[in-house]
């Protein structure tokens, strides 16, 4: 027995000294299904605005890091769980969110908008923006879990919100005509939607919706516990802000500061 | 890890409501309608001119040779994509994803259960069809008087199994947007980050509708085989269907 003990801790030891090496590397999430933020190349590598500022992190933290891909539905549990160190993946910090995980400080913060198509008579307010009463009736497409799906529940009360596991999905039925409108990202929508095939008879409805249900921006998400992690990222993201890395990743995908204010 | 019981307790009324009524509703419509379609394929299918019974064949080969997960997609993506399809009335279906997953499961579970009812057909003893015929019997009294209940009870076992796996097939309606059992733990999952809670609460509502289903069959297959009366204690179980 006592030999048997002993074996075990050693057995013990040999797997922690194995995974503190391990752990240096920081093994970071996305989903790789909301272009342009992040998809699958061609060639099936991760890509996106979301992959290119996590490698500019990474840099900036001397950081060995490796991006996986994760369905969005498991993209928390999957985090809690250790399957990696960290989220990259538009994920919007919430109240909601933040009871489960932490998050670094924002990298960008774009507007939610309604997508229809161009003919829908759809009544809007004063920004353009559908309004409660123009989207009745209507089925509105959005992704399970995130803050458009919480802001389309909490808004838009007699509408249908017909919920889908990834933006791809929902933005394949928008266009095959399953459903009326979608809410999301403006940027996400205008890549998924606008620029795709058959996009020519959608539009963007006004100037977007912030604050509310739709959070503080986007944040990269870690563990609870892992807040020396957190504030690598954030430091970081305040260096390539300060240095131009991000301005020069921004460009590469978009015509203005997704930054935000 | 930490159990969260309450939540169990609290997303019970969700998934035992609308979530479970779909999951019926989706495995109830796909079994009858597709045991419809099987009885006349089924037949055909154990014709011996290959004329008819090959076409059958690869319509079989086909549904049980693809994934039915494929053929969901398929069906839900793939006639969104044509435009013409859209211009029909078969668009008013084809818009709905229940309707998707109907024509799916029904077609994958006709396919299955027409090769069973075939098996069953061409495992009828051959003296019993002979004899019928002996005594007068036109070919089609044959087939409904001594055929068809015969293969029916030979067939049982193994369409049990074809219903409960049916019933478990039907969690992939969740990929097409429908909130039926797993489509209702997902969204809940989503909110609350809890696989484990959800996911083995709907595993064990999965488990009891299997253990209904199975009980229904033994009841059904006691009544069907009552003619034979009693049986010697060391003679093979009746209720074996599950172990098959």
């Amino acid at each position: 027995m006592k030999k048997f003990t002993i074996l075990m801790s050693v057995a013990v030891l040999a797997l922690s000294s194995g995974a503190a090496s391990a752990a240096e590397k920081i093994k970071i999430a996305t989903e790789g299904a909301y272009a342009p933020f992040n998809f699958v190349a061609d060639d099936g590598s991760l890509q996106g605005f979301d992959v290119d500022i996590a490698k500019a992190l990474c840099e900036k933290m001397k950081a060995d890091c490796e991006i996986v891909k994760q369905e969005w539905d498991g993209m928390i549990p999957g985090l809690l769980a250790k399957k990696f160190d960290a989220i990259a993946a538009s994920m919007s910090i919430t109240a909601e969110r933040k009871q489960k995980i932490d998050f670094s400080e924002k990298y960008y913060n774009t507007p939610a908008v309604i997508v229809a198509r161009k003919d829908a008579k759809i009544a809007v307010d004063a920004n353009g923006n559908p309004t409660d009463e123009g989207l009745k009736g209507m089925k509105i497409g959005v992704q399970r879990s995130t803050i458009h799906e919480n802001y389309a529940r909490a808004h838009f009360k007699d509408s249908e919100i017909v919920v889908y596991d990834s933006a791809d999905n929902a933005n394949l039925d928008l266009v095959n005509g399953r459903i009326d409108a979608r809410m999301d990202d403006i940027l996400a929508l205008q890549e998924g939607i606008l620029k795709a095939e058959g996009g020519d008879d959608f539009k963007v409805y006004g100037k977007g919706f912030v604050g509310g249900e739709l959070g503080e921006g986007v944040g990269i998400g870690v563990r609870k516990e892992d807040t020396k992690l957190r504030d690598e990222f954030s430091k970081a993201i305040q260096e390539i802000r300060a240095d131009g890395t991000y301005k020069k990743i921004n460009d590469k995908y978009f015509n203005f500061d997704a930054y935000g204010d | 890890m930490s159990f969260d019981f309450p939540l169990i307790w609290n997303s019970l009324p969700d998934l035992l409501g609308r979530g479970l009524v779909l999951t019926i509703q989706l495995t109830v419509l796909s079994v009858l309608v597709g045991l419809c379609l099987a009885v006349p394929l089924g037949i055909l299918r154990a014709s011996r001119n290959p004329w008819i019974s090959k076409p059958i064949y690869i319509y079989t080969y086909v549904f049980r040779g693809t994934p039915l997960l494929i053929q969901l997609f398929l069906i839900y993506y793939g006639f969104g994509q044509f435009r013409w399809i859209k211009s029909t009335f078969l668009w008013d279906f084809l818009r709905e994803g229940f309707w998707c997953c109907l024509i799916a499961f029904t077609l994958n579970t006709a396919a299955y259960t027409t090769e069973i009812l075939r098996g069953a057909i061409q495992n009828v003893p051959h003296g019993e069809v002979e004899a019928a015929r002996a005594i007068g019997m036109s070919r089609f009294t044959v087939l409904r008087r001594i055929i068809l209940p015969q293969a029916f009870r030979i067939m049982l076992p193994a369409y049990s199994n074809e219903v409960v796996l049916m019933l478990q097939a039907t969690s992939i309606a969740s990929l097409v947007t429908l909130l039926e059992l797993t489509g209702v733990a997902r969204v809940i999952i989503a909110r609350t980050f809890a696989p484990y809670e959800l996911f083995i609460t709907i595993a064990l509502i999965y488990l009891a509708l299997t253990y209904g289903i199975i009980w229904l069959f033994k009841k059904w297959e006691q009544h069907l085989m009552r003619h034979l009366g009693e049986r010697p204690a060391d003679a093979p179980q009746e209720g074996a269907l599950a172990t098959r």
